[in-house]
């Protein structure tokens, strides 16, 4: 007889246990992973340096003057802590909630829709944070290389910060998938994913807008992480970044709190 | 093995055939056809507005350009040709993929009189209607916007197309050797991403390092892009178009025999 | 109950069997009521034919004495398939008469798919010699593929497609026009009894549908051969049973059937004849009936021991105890099969000779205990 006493995984551990199963999906593929490391790069090289030869210096807007690779590489880490955190919590958790019945096999153990919720966020900022140390060290590296790429010792503080960032959109990205019926939905998603991606500030400064789009535009979850990025990449910090770290520490959350109550309604109906 | 490979014999029929192969997509295409031209175009169309318009401000700005060429002007037939690529490429992918694993609709197709190269042909003539519809739209959206300085830009379209499908096919004949899609991913990734940002689209091909240049030189995509983009300025030279057509038709060629055989290889065994 | 129009398959033999004889054609009420007669004959035909031989040879050799069988619908000798080193079938013999419904019984990995395949002209013969319709299938395979209905083992229906749209694509990848396409389209799913479900899409269909969905499919073209690879596999009861009612009726119209299956009751259902496979070759032919009647008694004594009964009674024990018992005593691990005439005078021997088994079981043979006897495995794993 089995006389082992199963004791249910304690509260703070059970997301981490959906990270572990992640995991152990993607041992099989870590290629898919560590591909896409380079996508950020690319952009990097392709805008930053060849567009970038074209452009010469773009002004910060507070007086200083940087080179357009310096200008664009902290917009390029940004993107990329949103696309991946977008990614991991769009079509995979859609796959693993409408296909897979992952979350109802789950369910029926002692993990609960928070400890799920969770988890996939914590694992989403995991395969983001990998991405931003990766891309960090590039930054690093070549600004040692001489392209100021990275001239303030506050760019390390660009890792946490891109952590901010895709706490925010993971958050947002699962309570929106949990509203989503079929695949072809997701196509919306991109054409609110993509502007922002283009017209955030990311390529250009926003100045070239006219005045009520340029409010628009700071509204949008993208331009806060750009700007936050920004600022501690180019060793220029104000008061505002405290507004950008408390706008997305809030959408992650309260994403997380409308995905626990939508995941029940879903799933425990 | 090469040689029990069953063939088939090329001609008047096959054509015929994969004609009817073809009514399949297009049945299918009757539902969502809005979806996929909203879809299709709206990326490249955001591009154009970002790149070209907003990003465009500073580049020529700066005199970035050698001629004077508006940076609109000069990344429109870019795009032009990189959106039908980047469609040819994911048409060749994710659905070949499921009609030959997934779905099994060649299997189902081999057991009628239709041969593989039917679905071969079938299939990308498929892929040539779809970009042409893209193509035609995006090029709307270029002379409204009056991106075109000349009207040879209309022969940009059947160049799009011709790209497209040196694209289309050698990834088909890719698709049919993949058990899973994660090589379909990394063609993706370490192909098609690097190749729409490194093949002349948004700067000259002048300004890579040199040892990258004679790669940009072997792509199909570089000289669709300078094809059309020849076309579009109105600066088009006999020899110098003569050797990108070429160049075109040589990679889809060889494409379609690479197809034929990895198709072959994977249905009829 | 709702059948096809008599018509569909009326005109399908007379314009798609230029390989059955003209007169034969014009005198087809004659012909059916001769071939319950033919069946009977050939058992003794064989004994004569066959003597004492055994293995394939004496097959196809008695194939080739009957005036029946001349011109077979499908021929084959010594078919041979290799995946590199893996010879998956290995040199078999066999014919396909018109009209009849041919099956390959075998367990799983025997080799009956990849020769369901060849047949099927998408996978070229190593070696051997393969006609289907009299054609080659490396030359004439769209010829071929022209006349032939294939219900391969996986459903690989379009999921993008409607019901309907399923059918109508596939008719025009024959050749048929849109007009004829859907005419045949709508018959054909009132054969299968999915006439509601003709709009909507293919996924939710359950997997009986999904299989009736895919023989309505096969039949869009009319074809005088009807390949199926493991119909009813994975289905319940029901839906089994609803399968082989249309395809007992498309035989009755006169449609070759030729099917794979690791299921008896479905051979002896629905196959005039049918071939033994294991690993890749074929070790008996003939009628259900008969291979029961050649290779098993006609009944089997089904003795199942508490497990601490065989811990005591060690196998050799029990065969010694059984021996004389029975003409024939195969021991499983969970069961003892005792073959003989007359199961219920086995048992009561059995109960004499002090024999206290958990549970007994007479029954008739089945095509099971013919595998068991041919291979010394079970079908079913």
């Amino acid at each position: 007889m089995l006389a082992v006493r199963i004791s249910p995984p304690r509260i703070l551990s059970r997301p981490a246990l959906i990270v572990q199963r992640n995991m152990l999906v993607y041992r099989h593929s870590s290629m898919v992973i560590i591909s896409g490391f380079f996508e950020p790069l690319f952009y990097l090289f392709s805008m930053g340096f060849g567009v970038g030869s074209l452009i010469g210096n773009v002004s910060l807007g507070n007086g200083t003057s940087v080179s357009y690779a310096v200008f664009v590489a902290p917009a390029l880490l940004a993107s990329a802590a949103m696309n991946g955190a977008i990614y991991e919590t769009s079509n995979n958790f859609f796959y693993k909630l409408k296909y897979a019945k992952l979350y109802d096999a789950i369910i029926s153990t002692p993990m609960s829709l928070t400890d799920v919720a969770r988890g996939e966020v914590m694992w989403a900022l995991l395969r983001g944070s990998l991405y931003a140390i990766g891309f960090l060290a590039v930054i690093a590296i070549l600004g040692l290389a001489g392209t100021g790429l990275m001239s303030s010792p506050l760019g390390l503080l660009a890792f946490p910060a891109s952590m901010i960032v895709g706490y925010g959109f993971a958050g947002a990205g699962l309570a929106a998938t949990t509203f989503v019926r079929k695949w072809r939905d997701f196509d919306y998603l991109q054409l609110a994913i993509m502007p922002m991606f283009l017209f955030s500030g990311t390529f250009y400064p926003i100045d070239a807008y006219p005045p009520a789009l340029q409010v628009f535009v700071q509204c949008t979850p993208l331009y806060r992480g750009v700007h936050l990025i920004r600022a501690l990449t180019t060793g220029t910090p104000d008061p505002v970044l405290l507004i950008d770290v408390v706008y997305l520490l809030a959408m992650g959350t309260i994403g997380l709190a409308i995905t626990s109550r939508r995941l029940g309604k879903l799933l425990l109906s | 093995m090469v040689l029990g490979v069953r063939l088939g014999r090329p001609g008047a029929v096959a054509s015929r055939r994969s004609l009817r192969f073809l009514e399949h997509n297009l049945l299918v295409f009757r539902r969502g056809w809005f979806n996929y031209l909203l879809a299709g175009i709206s990326q490249p169309f955001l591009y154009l507005i970002a790149m070209g318009i907003g990003l465009g401000l500073y580049v020529n700005r700066n005199g970035g350009l050698p001629g004077g060429v508006p940076y609109l002007d000069y990344i429109a037939p870019a795009l032009l040709v990189t959106q039908a690529m980047m469609a040819a490429a994911f048409e060749s992918a994710w659905p070949i993929m499921a009609k030959i694993r997934w779905d099994k609709t060649y299997e189902a197709a081999l057991n009628t009189p239709l041969e593989t190269m039917d679905l071969l042909l079938g299939d990308l003539m498929w892929i040539a209607f779809r970009t042409t519809l893209l193509s035609v739209l995006f090029l709307a959206v270029i002379v409204a916007l009056g991106a075109a300085a000349s009207p040879l830009v209309v022969l940009a379209v059947p160049v799009a197309v011709l790209t497209a499908l040196a694209f289309a096919a050698p990834i088909m004949a890719f698709t049919a050797t993949q058990d899973g899609d994660g090589g379909l991913n990394a063609v993706f990734r370490f192909g098609i991403t690097p190749l729409f940002l490194f093949s002349g689209t948004f700067f000259p091909i002048e300004k890579l390092p040199p040892f990258l240049q004679p790669v940009a030189w072997v792509t199909p995509l570089y000289h669709g892009v300078a094809a059309a983009r020849a076309l579009a300025l109105g600066q088009v030279e006999p020899v110098g178009m003569t050797v990108h057509l070429a160049a075109i038709a040589f990679v889809f060629l060889v494409g379609i025999v690479a197809g034929r055989i990895a198709l072959t290889r994977r249905l009829v065994v | 109950m709702i059948g096809a129009p008599e018509g569909l398959w009326a005109t399908a033999r007379s314009s798609h069997d230029p390989w059955r004889p003209a007169e034969r054609r014009r005198e087809r009420p004659e012909r059916r009521r001769e071939r319950p007669e033919r069946r009977r004959e050939r058992p003794e035909r064989r004994r004569v034919a066959s003597g004492v031989q055994t293995g394939r040879r004496r097959y196809h050799r008695n194939v080739a004495d009957t005036p029946e069988l001349q011109a077979p619908l499908i021929h084959a000798r010594g078919l041979t398939k290799c995946f590199g080193t893996f010879t998956a079938v290995d040199g078999i013999d066999f014919d396909v008469a018109p009209g009849e419904a041919f099956g390959f019984l075998g367990p799983n990995g025997a080799g009956k798919t990849s020769t369901m395949r060849m047949i099927g002209t998408v996978s070229p013969v190593t070696s051997g010699e393969l006609t289907v319709f009299g054609l080659d299938p490396a030359r004439d395979g769209a010829r071929i593929r022209a006349r032939l209905g294939v219900v391969p083992q996986a459903d690989t229906l379009d999921n993008e497609l409607s019901v309907l749209e399923n059918l109508l694509i596939y008719g025009r990848y024959f050749g048929l026009s849109w007009s004829e396409s859907r005419r045949r389209a709508k018959e054909l799913l009132e054969f299968v009894q999915l006439t509601e479900r003709s709009n909507d899409k293919v996924e939710p269909l359950s997997g009986g549908m999904k299989r009736r969905l895919v023989i309505a499919r096969s039949l869009i073209n009319e074809p005088s051969l009807l390949l199926l690879d493991e119909p009813t596999t994975g289905l319940d009861p029901q839906a089994r049973h609803l399968l082989w009612d249309r395809l007992y009726r498309l035989k009755q119209r006169g449609v070759t059937l030729c099917l794979t299956t690791h299921y008896m009751d479905e051979a002896e259902q629905l196959c005039d004849r049918l071939v033994v496979m294991d690993q890749a070759k074929i070790v008996a032919e003939g009628s259900p009936r008969q291979l029961i009647d050649k290779y098993v008694t006609k009944e089997v004594l089904e003795l199942r021991f508490n497990r601490a009964d065989n811990e005591t009674d060690d196998s050799a024990h029990l065969g010694n105890r059984l021996e004389g018992l029975a003409e024939r005593v195969e021991q499983l691990p969970d069961r003892v099969l005792a073959y003989t005439a007359d199961g219920e005078a086995a048992s009561a021997k059995a109960h004499e000779r002090g024999l206290r088994p958990a549970s007994v079981l007479v029954r008739r043979s089945s095509l099971e205990d013919v595998f068991l006897r041919l291979t010394g495995r079970s079908l079913v794993e």
